[in-house]
C-alpha cells in the first residue's frame, strides 16, 4: 500500500473515529454519571440521520434540517429519560430490558415508515468538492467531519474541566448522594445530560448519513463499537471517549482494508489488551457507587 | 429547630432506627453518641433524606421534611459532613467548594452569608492550596474542606458525623475549636462521634444510642460524672 493510499484510510478512519466519539461520549458520561447502560443510544443516532432526511426531502436545506433533527433527538431523550428511564434507575437488568426493546421498536419504527433499503443524505452543498492536500485529494467533507469533531472534543474537554457544570458532573460520576445532599437536584442533571447525550448522537448521525449511508441496522453496529469505546477509555469522561473513538475508528477502518474478516476481532484485542493494562480504561476513574 | 418523632429506618429488611425520638433546640450543639454499628450514621442519612424512615416524622422549623428528596432538604438550610469526609476525588479544592448549590433563601439576614472568600478565611490552607485535587489534602485538611463545603450551602443546621474519625489528637482539638466557632455564628448542629471528649467539649447536651435508639440524654458534665453509662455504651 502507498504511502498515499494509507493517509487516505488514516484519514477516512479519523473521519469514522470523530463520528463514532461523538456518540461515545455521550453514552460515557451517561455511564458514568447515571450508571445506565442505554443499548438504545445507537437509536439516538438512526433518528438522527432519519429525521434530517426527513427535512431535507422537505427543503429545509443540510444545516437547517441538522439543527431541527438535533433539536428532535434531544426531545426524544427527554421523553425517554422521564417517561421511562426514570423508573429503573438502580435496576441493571430493567434498564438492558428497557433500552434493547427501545431499539427494537425504534428500529421497526424506522423501517415502517422509510423502508428497508438503505437510503444516504447529500453531501452539503459547498463541502461536495475535493480538498487538495498538497500531497493527495480528499474529499471535503470528510475534512469537516474531522474538524467538527476535534472542535467537540475542546468544547466538551472546557465544559467537563473548566466550568461550574462540568465540575457538577465530574462530581456526580464521582458520588451522587453526597451531590445531592449538597443541594444539588440530581434528576435535573440526569435529563440534561441524556438529552445532552441524545443530540450528540443525532448529530452524529447527520453528520454521518452522507459517509455511512442509512439502514436499520447501523444503529447496533454503531453501538457495540461506541460501548468498546467506552471500555477502552474509561467511563465518565471525554477525553476517553476521544482517544478510545480515533482508535478504534482507526483500525475499524484499515481493518477492513487489510484484513476484512479480523476487523472485528482486532478490536476487541485492543479492548482486551487495555482492560488488561488497565482495567478502568485508559482514563477512568476506577471504583465509584 | 430540628424533631426527630419515632422515626423508623430499614435496610431492606433490618429494622436500624427503632422509635427513634430526639430533639436539637435552635443554636445548640447536640451530640449523639455510641459505638459502631449503633445507628448514628443512620440517623444523620434519615435527616438528610438519603435513607428516608418508613415511619415517624422528622420535622424541621415546624415543616415536616421526611420524604423529601435530599436535594430539598439541604436547599431548606441542612448542610451535611459525611462520614469519612466524600470530599469529590475528581475535583480541586476550589470546585469541592463551587460546586454545592447556592442558597436560596437569600432573604433573611441574620445568618453569616458564607462565600469562597470566608471559608477561605475560616481555613487558609484552602486557599493557599485551592488548585490542587481534594484528595491530596491530609485527613485534617480534608476534613475543613468537608466542613466548608457544608458552609458553602449557607446552612443553619449542619449534621457533622465522626468529624474526628481517623485525625490526630492536635487535630481533633482544632476540628473541636471550628465547632464552637460556628456555633458562635448561631449554627445548629448535630455532632456525631465516637470521641467522647471532643463531644462533650463541644455539645451542649449529649445523646447516647445504642441499637437503633436512643438509652441516655443529659448534659456533658453529667455524662462526665457517669460512668456506669460510659462504659456500658460508649466503651470508654
Ligand atoms: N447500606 C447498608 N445496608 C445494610 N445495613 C447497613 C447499611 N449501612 C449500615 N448498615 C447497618 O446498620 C447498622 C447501623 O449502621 P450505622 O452506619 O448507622 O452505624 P454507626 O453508628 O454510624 O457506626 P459507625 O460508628 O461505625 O459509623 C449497622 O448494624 C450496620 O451494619
Ligand atoms: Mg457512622
Amino acid at each position: 500500500m502507498s504511502v498515499t493510499t494509507l493517509t487516505m484510510h488514516l484519514l477516512n478512519g479519523l473521519a469514522y473515529g470523530m463520528l463514532l466519539f461523538m456518540i461515545a461520549a455521550g453514552l460515557s458520561i451517561i455511564f458514568g454519571l447515571m450508571n445506565v447502560v442505554n443499548l438504545a443510544h445507537g437509536t439516538f443516532y438512526l433518528a438522527g440521520v432519519y429525521i434530517a432526511y426527513y427535512f431535507i426531502g422537505r427543503q429545509f436545506g443540510f444545516w437547517l434540517s441538522m439543527l431541527l433533527s438535533i433539536i428532535v433527538v434531544a426531545i426524544l431523550g427527554v421523553l425517554m429519560e422521564k417517561l421511562l428511564l426514570e423508573r429503573v434507575y438502580g435496576k441493571e437488568l430493567e434498564q438492558v430490558l428497557l433500552t434493547f426493546g427501545l431499539s427494537f421498536i425504534f428500529a421497526d419504527v424506522v423501517k415502517w415508515i422509510w423502508g428497508t433499503s438503505p437510503l444516504t443524505l447529500p453531501v452539503p452543498s459547498g463541502l461536495d468538492v475535493s480538498a487538495d492536500l498538497g500531497f493527495m485529494i480528499f474529499p471535503a467533507y470528510r475534512i469537516f467531519v474531522i474538524l467538527v469533531g476535534c472542535m467537540l472534543a475542546v468544547l466538551l474537554w472546557y465544559m467537563e474541566n473548566k466550568t461550574r457544570v462540568g465540575a457538577m458532573i465530574r462530581a456526580g460520576v464521582d458520588d451522587r448522594d453526597m451531590l445531592s445532599a449538597l443541594g444539588i437536584n440530581i434528576k435535573v442533571v440526569f435529563t440534561c445530560i441524556f438529552a445532552f447525550g441524545a443530540g450528540l448522537a443525532g448529530l452524529s448521525g447527520v453528520l454521518g448519513g452522507p459517509i455511512m449511508g442509512m439502514y436499520v441496522g447501523i444503529d447496533s453496529e454503531i453501538l457495540i463499537s461506541s460501548l468498546v469505546i467506552v471500555v477502552i477509555g474509561g467511563l465518565g469522561t471525554w477525553k476517553g471517549a476521544f482517544i478510545g473513538a480515533i482508535m478504534v475508528g482507526v483500525v475499524d477502518t484499515l481493518g477492513r482494508v487489510l484484513f476484512p474478516s479480523f476487523t472485528m476481532a482486532m478490536i476487541f484485542a485492543i479492548m482486551i489488551v487495555v482492560l488488561l493494562i488497565k482495567p478502568n480504561g485508559l482514563f477512568g476513574r476506577g471504583a465509584h457507587a | 429547630m430540628l424533631k426527630l418523632d419515632q422515626v423508623d429506618t430499614y435496610y431492606g429488611n433490618s429494622h436500624i432506627l427503632q422509635r427513634l425520638s430526639f430533639e436539637v433546640p435552635e443554636g445548640k450543639c447536640v451530640a449523639l453518641l455510641g459505638r459502631n454499628g449503633a445507628g448514628k450514621t443512620t440517623t444523620i442519612h434519615s435527616i438528610a433524606g438519603l435513607t428516608p424512615p418508613r415511619q415517624g416524622s422528622i420535622t424541621y422549623k415546624g415543616q415536616p421534611i421526611s420524604g423529601l428528596p435530599p436535594y430539598k432538604i439541604a436547599r431548606r438550610g441542612i448542610g451535611l459532613v459525611p462520614q469519612g469526609r466524600r470530599i469529590f476525588p475528581s475535583l480541586s479544592i476550589r470546585e469541592n467548594l463551587t460546586v454545592p448549590a447556592k442558597d436560596s433563601r437569600s432573604t433573611e439576614s441574620s445568618r453569616q452569608k458564607w462565600t469562597l472568600d470566608e471559608v477561605y478565611k475560616l481555613f487558609p490552607i484552602l486557599k493557599e492550596r485551592e488548585h490542587n485535587m481534594g484528595t491530596q489534602l491530609s485527613g485534617g485538611q480534608q476534613q475543613m474542606l468537608a466542613i466548608g463545603r457544608a458552609l458553602m450551602t449557607n446552612p443553619e443546621f449542619i449534621l457533622m458525623d465522626e468529624p474526628s474519625e481517623g485525625l490526630a489528637p492536635v487535630i481533633i482539638e482544632q476540628v473541636g475549636d471550628i465547632i464552637k466557632k460556628l456555633k458562635e455564628t448561631g449554627l445548629s448542629i448535630l455532632l456525631v462521634e465516637q470521641n467522647f471528649y471532643l463531644a462533650c467539649g463541644a455539645a451542649d447536651e449529649v445523646l447516647v444510642m445504642n441499637k437503633g435508639h436512643i438509652v441516655w440524654k443529659g448534659t456533658p458534665q453529667e455524662l462526665l460524672a457517669n460512668e456506669e453509662i460510659q462504659h456500658q455504651y460508649l466503651g470508654v
